[in-house]
């Protein structure tokens, strides 16, 4: 079942949804021994920036009828300290798709964002040097600090940004496209035509709740964040159309992600056109979710 | 920390019983590790988990191992809205699925420091696992909101029970006998689980009187082993601290002012 994708050896198409899943927090919870029987055929980090974030205040989670409203806040302990402390924690983990002992080497794709192409430059160049890292995933759902609009969601922007950045990496570039925009299809081919050797998607849906408490006048916001990202099966309808959509446009490879929770679910993304499979919230439910939709795509049998 | 088996697993219930206003859910659980007191699963129902009111509950829900013994896990309920309503209504025979042991649970007194388990409303479930686990005799200061609730203290052993209402024991909070009791003996060290109000209660008193404490908080979860960093409250001296894998149990100089997205939710509040 093994896998070509930008240049990588994987050995079976589930990855991980950025920010869904926590390697070394992983290890800690349920032991040393996952680094060899790692769920996913390669590991996406958190979106990663130049300067440590805390991320947002509490609350950040919102359960929505079949999915999740999170507004995280994209905490990380900054550039510095991922490349210096988590990185040589990430190293040696390999995967048993068939649990069979041929075990593969997980390689590690390193998400990062920053609000303009100066700051992705310095992300972009820094991962460079890391020979641990085999791919680099850039999360375009920043905003602009002078438009106020995602970088990622403008196709001009995207284009002029991926182009500018493109020469800091010989690392495959994935670019991680938003779906809060008018045309997802027109930005993965400003991705594409700017350098991207890859696209993924969906990233979260722009979503908000209120409070529950009817008393509560006026009506205030739930999340920390005010609004949030929407994820889960509730967006996979969603998701489907949005890659298939840009699958259809860009000659580059496709990760498509949103909802997926079998391996039926992610057959439908690769039937549409992605070549990986991302899961997400579905690891929440059952932190081996994505080895078993992993192991029953392999024996083609579904979920 | 007892290390949890990667993924979840599908038990079975073997009974339940109503204790006042709870559920006291048994479920047989012959290959998991045993729990550290403080420790908590993830549960969620195998079957008609979600499509209720709002297609809710999705995401399986946290709940304090109350008592582990004979390869049986028992978790106390309280029914506060879909999900816990769901699991309330399981009987013997139902199947569940279960990620767990999870977190960090409390560490053991020193030998010449008197334990004083603190417990608030459902929050007294860790505390009973605790007690079972300590040897020396403990305090045990229970706070409920009425006669039913008050119930509950029956989990424990010789527990000194305060009802909001006066129904049952001293009418007031439970913060109100911790006071007195940190006052006739200050060797204590206090173990405490609640709503945020009483954890706020327990931390700014014991820090007063130098009490050393450990607080077992709550927070919104969606996955239980540190994957979403949707589970944070403030650390003291800056940043976000996540309750399910650097907690749920803290020593209280680890956290800042408890707010009411660090405890039991409300319980009753409207939804
Ligand atoms: C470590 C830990 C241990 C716990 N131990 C126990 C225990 O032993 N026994 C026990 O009974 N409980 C325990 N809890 C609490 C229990 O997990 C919650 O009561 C449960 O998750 C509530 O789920 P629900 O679907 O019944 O209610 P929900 O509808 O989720 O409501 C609970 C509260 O969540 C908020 N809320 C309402 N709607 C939403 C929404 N859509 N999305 C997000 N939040 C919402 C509101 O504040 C509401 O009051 C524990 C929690 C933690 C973190
Ligand atoms: C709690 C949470 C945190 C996330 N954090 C990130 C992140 O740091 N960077 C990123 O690019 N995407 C992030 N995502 C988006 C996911 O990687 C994924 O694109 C999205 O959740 C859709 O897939 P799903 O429905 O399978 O979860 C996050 C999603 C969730 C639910
Ligand atoms: S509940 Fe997901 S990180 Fe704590």
């Amino acid at each position: 079942m093994s896998i070509r994708f930008c240049g990588l050896e994987l050995a079976h198409p589930i990855i991980n949804g950025s920010g869904t899943f926590d390697a070394i927090a992983a290890f800690r919870v349920f032991g040393e021994g996952l680094r060899g029987a790692f769920p996913f055929a390669a590991y996406v980090s958190k979106t990663i920036t130049l300067e440590p974030r805390a991320g947002n205040p509490p609350p950040r989670l919102w359960e929505a009828p079949a999915g999740l409203i999170n507004s995280i806040g994209l905490p990380n302990k900054g550039l510095g300290d991922y490349l210096l402390e988590d990185l040589p924690l990430l190293a040696d983990m390999s995967t048993d798709p068939s649990g069979a002992g041929d075990s593969q080497a997980v390689p590690l794709i390193t998400n990062v964002m920053g609000s303009n192409a100066e700051e992705i430059s310095r992300l972009l160049e820094a991962c460079d040097e890391r020979p641990e890292i085999s791919a680099i995933e850039l999360n375009v759902s920043c905003p602009n600090v002078h438009t106020g609009l995602d970088i990622g969601a403008d196709p001009r922007q995207l284009e002029q940004v991926v182009r500018a950045v493109r020469g800091r990496t010989g690392k495959p570039l994935i670019v991680k496209l938003t779906p809060n925009t008018a045309d997802v299809a027109l930005c993965a081919r400003a991705a594409q035509e700017g350098g991207a050797d890859a696209v993924s998607l969906i990233n979260t849906l722009r979503a908000m709740a209120l409070a529950p408490n009817p008393l509560s006048r006026p009506p205030r916001p739930w999340l920390g964040g005010v609004t949030g990202g929407l994820s889960g099966p509730a967006v996979r309808a969603v998701a489907l159309a949005q890659v298939a959509a840009v699958a259809a446009r860009v000659a580059i490879p496709v990760i498509g992600m949103g909802g997926v929770q079998s391996a039926a679910h992610a057959r439908e993304l690769i039937d549409v056109g992605a070549t990986l499979v991302a899961v997400g919230t579905a690891s929440f439910l059952d932190p081996a979710a994505g080895a078993r939709i992993a192991a029953a795509l392999h024996a083609g049998t579904a979920p | 920390m007892s290390q949890a088996p990667f993924g979840r697993r599908l038990l079975r219930v073997t009974s339940t019983d109503e204790l006042g206003a709870y559920r006291v859910l048994r479920v047989a659980d012959p290959h998991g590790p045993k729990p550290r007191a403080g420790q908590f699963a993830m549960l969620a129902a195998a079957e008609h988990w979600g499509g209720g009111r709002e297609q809710r509950p999705y995401l399986p829900r946290a709940f304090s191992i109350a008592r582990h013994s004979g390869g049986e896990a028992h978790f106390l309920l309280e029914d506060v809205g879909p999900g816990t309503k769901r699991l309330c209504e399981l009987e013997a025979g139902d199947r569940l699925w279960a990620l767990g042991p999870l977190g960090r649970g409390f560490t053991a007194p020193p030998e010449d420091l008197r334990a004083i388990l603190v417990g608030g409303g459902v929050g007294i479930a860790p505390l009973a696992i605790l007690q079972d686990a300590i040897a020396a005799p403990v305090t045990v200061l229970l706070g409920f909101r009425d006669r039913a609730h008050a119930q509950g203290a029956t989990l424990l052993d010789s527990a000194r029970v305060a009802t909001d209402d006066g129904s049952v024991g001293h009418r007031g909070l439970v913060t109100e006998l911790l006071a007195s009791e940190i006052e006739r003996d200050p060797c204590a060290v206090v173990y405490a689980c609640g709503p945020a109000g009483m954890l706020e209660g327990v931390r700014a008193l014991c820090a007063r009187t130098g009490t050393p404490a450990q607080l077992a908080l709550e927070a919104g979860m969606a996955c239980g082993f540190g994957a979403c960093f949707g589970c944070a409250v403030p650390r003291r001296g800056g940043g976000y601290l996540r309750v399910c894998l650097d907690g749920p149990v803290f020593d209280a100089g680890e956290l800042e002012r408890i707010d009411e997205h660090a405890g039991l939710s409300e319980v009753g509040q409207p939804v």
